[in-house]
């Protein structure tokens, strides 16, 4: 059986896959904002909080990286369903995104914080400087910048598993596509088409954020090397 | 007047390893103070307790002012009369060597911006380190780092500096530039308190130098004290000193 | 309605076990494949390396589930329309897994000392010998740990396989919740039962990197 591959029938659907892309852009950026902000503070409690604290960040990091995320999409969107509130699919897939990348960035930003030196600390200190000045400008700051390929790696891959959230029905690029190729019976050529819009999509998203890296981080775009 | 530093009978232990046993010594306004000794003999961690980044078991010590030995002290309060300089140098390796010298004057006694900037300009001027206020620490020598971290110390105008070896990391021929920063410092009537293994500077600088050996003060003196050593020991360190340093020169 | 029972337990663990059996072939398919094409990577055949980096990049450049879709669509082109789910949630992960595969170890690889090659070559040893008895032995040493962590992804990634019609751990907790509805309570024991297989995964992966580290220093 012969098959005749037809990609001009996706043509008319441009603007759609264009909507997806930008779901799916929200979606992500969002995600990774709130993602960054939950893991740095979990990385903070886990590096240097109390004892309970760092069980309770342990506890929530492992459970997070040993279970899929379609799981914890699931038991996110069904959860708070049933606590009686009524979430739109976008908003737990936000929530079940963040609550993942969280996990992840914390263990990377955690290894930058174990990094820095006893001895800045103490040098910070003598300077009169106070806990929170200290780990902020002494701590926190050269962590980030030393963790941040890796964040940025974080971020693309999450851009890439916010596909999965059009499982509980969420608005971004797979959704689109799934309902494309059911319009035209031409699954094939949607899921390749789709699957390139990923590829430019994360390739576009990391450029970015380097170049972003370079604006916020004056040392490296400067001397070019790592601290 | 009072002394600037005093300690008294002060002991120190870590875990089972008694490190200070019993020492006390005065360090008046303006006078510099060279502690020396073999490693093991207490000295780093005596300066390290003048800064209350150790804490003692036993005996007084009032610095300033305040009274280390007090469960009340104020640190912060501590630390900004006093200034320490490592042999490490720390400084901060993603700020400039301008922001290290500003970040200090601006979070702590927020200093405006402007004023911090002429500030660390003036300081960095007296060390020599003007030209290089652009650059990052791991583009200079360690012979500038250790200026910078000197220049560091003093923005935040301290009354007393401590110096715990800091020409121990240097090559040779940078330790001299470090050296008559330091010289200047003491010249300008700064109190300082140094642990080093530099005799030529201790013997021409400090007004008093302090031999510790085994955790307590040994000998305590003028700089001739190091030509006309009293005890076994030191002649023992003087002469190893000195007979190292001439191995060196042939 | 009924509620969840041990019965309901019973299904979830069967389809666990078809999880691991899925994991299993992803994971000695894709190794097989990712072997190929890391040595591809550092090929002297500059087709060869550009091939494989191009393999690479697409796949790690795409989500696994629009993977899994194109594959079982692709698939149903051929005229295969009724392949065994098994089948195409194998070779979709098969896939999926070599492209990461190959890039860990095309990494270790490239981490053993340049010093060990030029001593084997020294030793006027031919490229594949090299390869064999002295390059590959101290990279697969390098490349355990991080192996076991990718086995760890590859049994959370089964979960996926649902969308081609598998019927693996995920699917059986959706079918057990349209029919009891109690999402959380299902929900959340089919967590616990992933948590079962991949943290012992995970701690042995972490012991292997320690391990690795205090010996090579």
């Amino acid at each position: 059986m012969t098959y005749h591959f037809d990609f001009s029938a996706l043509l008319p659907y441009w603007p759609e896959f264009a909507r997806g892309i930008w779901l799916t852009l929200q979606l992500s950026a969002i995600s990774t904002v709130l993602g960054f902000v939950l893991g740095t503070l979990c990385a903070i409690g886990r590096a240097d909080g109390s004892r309970w604290v760092k069980w309770l960040v342990a506890i929530y990091v492992e459970a997070i990286r040993n279970t899929p995320l379609l799981v914890q999409v699931f038991i996110i969107y069904f959860g708070i369903a049933t606590l009686g509130l009524h979430v739109s699919a976008n908003l737990a897939a936000v929530i079940a995104l963040v609550i993942n990348v969280g996990a992840y960035t914390c263990e990377i930003v955690r290894a930058g914080i174990e990094s820095v030196h006893k001895s800045q600390i103490e040098a910070a200190e003598c300077l009169g400087l106070s806990r929170v000045q200290t780990y902020w400008h002494v701590v926190l700051r050269p962590a980030i910048e030393r963790v941040y390929p890796a964040v940025t790696s974080q971020y693309v891959l999450l851009m890439l598993a916010s596909s999965i959230t059009s499982q509980i029905s969420a608005e971004e690029l797979t959704a689109v596509a799934n309902r494309i190729q059911s319009d035209t019976f031409r699954a094939f050529e949607t899921y390749i088409v789709t699957g390139v819009l990923y590829l430019l999509l994360s390739l576009v998203v990391r450029i970015c954020l380097w170049l972003f890296g370079l604006a916020v981080f004056v040392r490296r775009r400067k001397l070019g090397t790592a601290i | 007047m009072s002394a600037v530093v005093s300690l008294s009978n002060v002991h120190k232990q870590f875990g089972s390893l008694k490190v200070l046993d019993g020492v006390s010594f005065e360090v008046g306004r303006g006078e510099v103070a060279a502690i020396i000794g073999q490693s093991g003999s207490g000295k780093s961690t005596v300066l390290r307790c003048i800064n209350a980044l150790e804490t003692i078991q036993q005996g007084t010590i009032d610095v300033c002012g305040h009274a280390l030995h007090d469960a009340s002290l104020n640190r912060r309060a501590l630390h900004l009369d006093v200034g320490i300089v490592f042999q490490s140098y720390n400084l901060f390796p993603h700020l400039t060597v301008e922001q290290n010298i500003m970040l200090a004057p601006v979070s702590v006694k927020s200093i405006p911006k402007k004023q911090a900037r002429e500030l660390a300009r003036e300081v960095l001027t007296r060390v020599g380190m003007e030209a290089k206020a652009e650059n990052y620490p791991e583009q200079l020598s360690g012979g500038q780092q250790q200026r910078v971290a000197i220049a560091r110390s003093l923005a935040m105008s301290p009354k007393l500096m401590l110096f715990d070896e800091v020409t121990s990391a240097l090559d040779p021929q940078l330790t001299g530039e470090v050296l008559r920063v330091m010289e200047d410092l003491a010249r300008g009537g700064m109190t300082m308190i140094l642990v080093t293994h530099e005799m030529a500077f201790a013997r021409k600088v400090a007004s008093k130098v302090i031999y510790m050996h085994q955790g307590k003060v040994w000998e305590t003196g003028s700089g001739d004290m190091l030509d006309q050593p009293k005890t076994a020991e030191l002649r023992n360190f003087v002469g190893g000193v000195s007979h190292d340093r001439a191995e060196a020169s042939v | 309605m009924p509620t969840f029972s041990l019965v309901h337990l019973e299904f979830l663990l069967t389809a666990a076990q078809w999880t691991i059996g899925l994991s299993i072939a992803a994971f000695v398919g894709g190794g097989l494949v990712g072997f190929v094409v890391a040595l591809a990577r550092i090929s002297d055949l500059r087709v060869l390396r550009i091939a494989a980096t191009v393999y690479i990049q697409l796949v790690q450049g795409t989500p696994l589930l629009i993977l899994l879709f194109a594959i079982y669509f692709g698939i149903a082109l051929l005229g295969y329309t009724n392949l065994p789910p098994l089948i195409a949630a194998s070779a979709g992960l098969i896939i999926y897994s070599s492209g990461f595969l190959a890039e860990i170890w095309r990494g270790c690889i490239d981490s053993v000392p340049k010093t060990q090659w030029q001593a084997a070559e020294c030793l006027a040893l031919t490229r594949w010998q090299r390869m064999v008895k002295v390059i590959l032995p101290q990279a697969a040493r390098i490349a355990t740990a991080p192996t076991v962590g990718f086995l760890v992804q590859i049994v959370k990634n089964t979960s996926l396989a649902s969308v081609v019609g598998f019927v693996e751990l995920a699917q059986a907790g959706k079918l057990i919740n349209n029919s009891i509805y109690e999402p959380f309570t299902v929900f959340m024991i089919v967590a616990l039962i992933y948590f079962a297989i991949c943290f012992p995964l995970s701690t042995w992966s972490r012991s292997l990197e320690r391990k690795l580290n205090v010996g090579r220093r």
